[in-house]
């Protein structure tokens, strides 16, 4: 076995709850490996990880693994991570969200956990459709696709996870692909200890839904088209427009310091009076 | 002391009739050892339109907790002594701010120039409704000087203690020449009458 | 005269007399209960509990946030409690509307939280200044699907310390949501109120694990039917969710998991019936008419009562503190010594159409309804107690 399976298997909890629910082929499992690994890596103890999620197939990510897990309601994953992070400031708390939950129905939570800097971290996985409820259109879905609700044709524009979570203040912002897994677990590993709201946004890809309605082949051929289509962000910077049209900008997009609410609210405690 | 005596505070918004009634519910509640109710007209009418606050007294613990016969009322506004006199008893006590009030509907009525008095005397007509207070302490036996002093230095900010305290005292000395009138305590008339609803 | 009334055990000495409102009450009562996390959205008429807590709440070491939305606010509610702090939120009609979904949530992973509900008039907008007491059913099953709740109703600014303590302790020992309601009379109503030293307030705690982690089942069919909660960081690792789970807390499909699932949810709270129903009597000993009445209407209804008495009527008042689970037992026995009951409420009949259900044909059951903004007058109960006589 792998040195990597070795680690991963330590997390999970393969003795309970397995067979999955993802389809063959699917990106969440090696999303689940990188930040496993990731989180072995900075040497976190499982028991100060809470793993959170909202509703959707890329929500199901908690349940496989062996830390303290939260599988909430569709949209709210970031409201109750930030319940949890405000009650015990030693908890890491990383919320695992599709791009329907992230940006659609909790796209208001969103942007206020930037917009506040609270200290979590979200990995949103963006594989521009509902997967779970069959392949309907999501914020995140291109101009001009289809899906089981755009039979003629998707007419609304796309959000751009990144951009939006910078815009809104967060003050770590980084993309990569399924296909770029090691470069996903190098943004994970600066993301989790990053003071404030970091975003990782995962480009991944559903064969299933998005890719069969879209005609865009199996699951090695969206990889591959992954892996044509990601340009670096120092590349990125260079190009024109036109020349970044249908291009992926992978790496670390933002990265700042900001004022992060937890420690803003230890100051307003101490000017409220608290002693000790 | 009767099972209920009622106050009302009424006027227009503004006037600072709701601060009046908690400052007079907090010493007839805290400083006196009464029970006591205090509501008071809420949302978007308080803004600039009439403006009330009630208060319910007894010796035991209160059950309906809005006036409804009322045994005092103050009315500081032609508006509001219109409105709410048909509701005070034929044995209650009206005070009335004659600065506004031209039309006082009973012979009776301790009338007086509240916001004139604040104006003249203390400099700023925002303390009518505590020169109101001191008339109210001077002519009825609900409060005392003192509790009333006491409950209002904790309701107002600090610097503009003095201010408050002098417009007490002008209240309370205008309201001079109608205390021997009313020397007869008004609960002790109260307390002979059944509670009605 | 006999007056019995059934006391809530929660002061034990009075510290200090405030004169306060009823929503400064929930404050004082949700700290002096130990609630050290608060997040809510501005909204009439219960704003100020939001306020008093973002006073308090920092100077005690305790969290209050602003939330964006009213679902925001009860999922970082939910998500404070599961780190093991107690936690609340204040809301009224459209927001209590709004937090539905993650209050079932909260039943279905059985997390104590207590929600602050200080009813106006409404569907929709509604009367945002005005009381009302048409959340009722709304408390009891706003949430989709099959689930227990606890329902309690203020009626002085006494009962809204002594009840958010209540609320609190309820949730904590039976790991549920409790749903506090109050409404705009009792919210803004200034009354005199003890407030009791911190150690003269009696406070449960949930009951955290003690077995080594890998025996530690977080949803454990236990005699009582509430297993001990772990908090995060506590070395429990376990997983929650909003799925029909099993004893470890992994979703199932098995029909006998599913059927003990909903039993063990349904069984910690009916099985507790008689401590968690909380009523107090007026004069109903030898009462044959007998108002049934919560909230600030059953203020009226005292008035009403003792009115009726000295006009040599028997009348008596039922007052419901727990609304939900319905205080069947009480009722009944008002029921059958009674030839009438009368149930005024702010609404056009909630908690008469429970009274109806439980009546079997005892007492002719009176409803008395008001929905225009205003109180209901202890003349109105009277008139009703006459047409009654």
């Amino acid at each position: 076995m792998a040195r990597g399976t070795t680690v991963v298997h330590q997390y999970l909890r393969h003795d309970a709850i397995f067979p999955h629910v993802w389809c063959p082929g699917c990106g969440n499992g090696i999303v689940l490996g990188a930040l496993i690994r990731a989180v072995h890596h900075l040497g976190y103890p499982k028991d100060e990880i809470v793993l959170v999620s909202g509703i959707g197939c890329s929500s199901r990510m908690p349940l496989y693994v062996d830390f303290n897990t939260l599988h909430t309601v569709h949209g709210r994953a970031l409201t109750f991570a930030t319940g949890i992070k405000l009650a015990n400031s030693r908890l890491r708390v990383i919320v695992v969200m599709g791009d329907g939950d992230a940006v659609a129905i909790g796209g208001n939570h969103f942007i206020h956990a930037a917009r506040r800097n609270m200290d979590l971290t979200a990995i949103i996985l963006n594989n521009r459709i509902y997967g779970m409820t069959g392949g309907q259109s999501s914020p995140t879905t291109p101009y001009g696709m289809y899906s089981t609700t755009d039979p003629y044709s998707h007419i609304e524009p796309a959000f751009d996870i990144s951009e939006m979570a910078a815009c809104a203040g967060a003050t770590f912002v980084a993309r990569s692909t399924v296909y770029h897994a090691q470069l996903l677990q190098s943004l994970m590993e600066k993301a989790i200890p990053k003071k404030g709201f970091s975003v990782v946004e995962v480009i991944t890809h559903c064969h299933v839904q998005f890719g069969r309605a879209n005609k865009l082949g199996t699951h090695i051929d969206m990889m591959k088209r992954q892996r044509d289509q990601a340009v670096p962000v120092e590349k990125a910077q260079t190009m024109s427009p036109e020349e970044l049209k249908d291009k992926i900008p992978i790496g670390i997009l933002t990265d700042m310091v900001r004022p992060v609410y937890n420690e803003e609210y230890e100051n307003l405690k101490k000017r409220a009076g608290l002693t000790n | 002391m009767a099972e209920r005596y009622e106050i009302l505070l009424s006027g227009f918004g503004g006037q600072g009739l709701i601060l009046a009634g908690i400052v007079l519910a907090e010493a007839i509640g805290i400083y006196e050892g009464k029970y006591v109710a205090q509501t008071q007209s809420y949302g978007p009418e308080a803004r600039g339109g009439r403006s009330r606050a009630g208060i319910v007294v007894s010796d035991q613990p209160i059950d309906y907790p809005k006036t409804n016969s009322i045994d005092l009322l103050l009315a500081m506004s032609q508006d509001a002594c219109d409105t709410y006199f048909t509701n005070l008893k034929p044995s209650g006590l009206l005070f009335v701010d004659s600065t506004f009030v031209k039309d006082v509907p009973v012979d009776d009525a301790i009338s007086i120039p509240f916001t004139e008095i604040a104006r003249k005397e203390i400099g700023s007509i925002m303390v009518a409704n505590i020169v109101a207070l001191g008339a109210i302490s001077r002519c009825s036996n609900i409060v005392t000087v003192e509790s009333l002093k006491k409950a209002l230095v904790t309701k107002i900010p600090r610097e503009t203690e003095d201010i408050n305290l002098r417009a007490l005292e002008a209240g309370i000395a205008a309201a001079g020449k109608f205390a021997h009138r009313y020397l007869i305590n008004s609960l002790q008339n109260a307390s002979k009458r059944k509670i009605s609803i | 005269m006999t007056e019995k009334e059934k006391v809530i055990p929660i002061k034990t000495n009075a510290a200090k007399e405030v004169l306060i409102h009823g929503n400064e009450a929930v404050v004082e009562g949700a700290i002096a209960a130990g609630c050290r996390f608060f997040a809510g959205y501005p909204i009439t008429p219960a704003t100020e509990i939001a306020e008093g807590m973002s006073i308090r709440l920092p100077k005690i070491g305790g969290t209050f946030i602003q939330m964006e939305d009213e679902m925001a606010s009860l999922g970082s509610v939910v998500g404070a409690s599961l780190a093991g702090v107690k936690a609340m939120t204040a809301t009224s009609g459209p927001g209590f509307s709004l937090m539905q979904e993650i209050l079932g949530y909260a039943c279905m992973i059985e997390v104590p939280c207590v929600v602050v509900d200080v009813m106006r008039g409404g569907p929709s907008t509604g009367l945002p200044t005005s009381p009302s007491q048409g959340d009722v059913m709304l408390a009891r099953w706003g949430s989709h699907g099959t689930h227990p709740i606890i329902v309690l109703a203020v009626s002085t600014v006494e009962d809204c310390f002594d009840v958010t303590v209540t609320a609190f302790n309820f949730s904590e020992k039976f790991r549920t949501p409790v749903i506090v309601l109050s409404d705009e009379i009792v919210a803004h109503t200034r009354e005199k109120v003890a407030l009791p030293s911190a150690d003269g307030v009696t406070i449960v705690n949930r009951i955290r694990p003690t077995v080594p982690a890998e025996w530690f089942q977080p949803y454990e069919n236990t005699p009582g039917g509430v297993p001990p909660m772990a908090i995060y960081g506590d070395g429990y690792r376990y997983h929650t969710t909003g799925l029909i789970h099993d004893s470890r807390g992994f979703p199932t499909d098995k029909k006998e998991e599913i059927k003990t699932f909903y039993e063990r949810i349904h069984k910690k709270i009916s099985q507790r019936f008689h401590e968690i129903q909380i009523v107090k009597n007026f004069f109903t000993e030898d009462a044959d008419i007998i108002i049934i009445a919560y909230g600030s209407v059953a203020r009226s209804s005292l008035l009403a009562a003792k009115t009726a008495r000295q006009n040599g009527l028997k009348v008596g008042l039922l007052q419901l503190v727990t609304l939900f689970p319905f205080p069947r037992k009480a009722v009944e026995t008002v029921l059958r010594q009674s030839r009438a009951v009368i149930v005024p409420e702010m609404n056009l009949g909630q908690i008469s159409r429970e009274v109806k259900r439980v009546n079997a044909k005892h007492s002719a059951v009176i409803t008395l309804n008001r929905v225009d903004s205003d109180l209901i007058t202890p003349k109105e109960i009277l008139a009703k107690i006459q047409e009654v006589v």
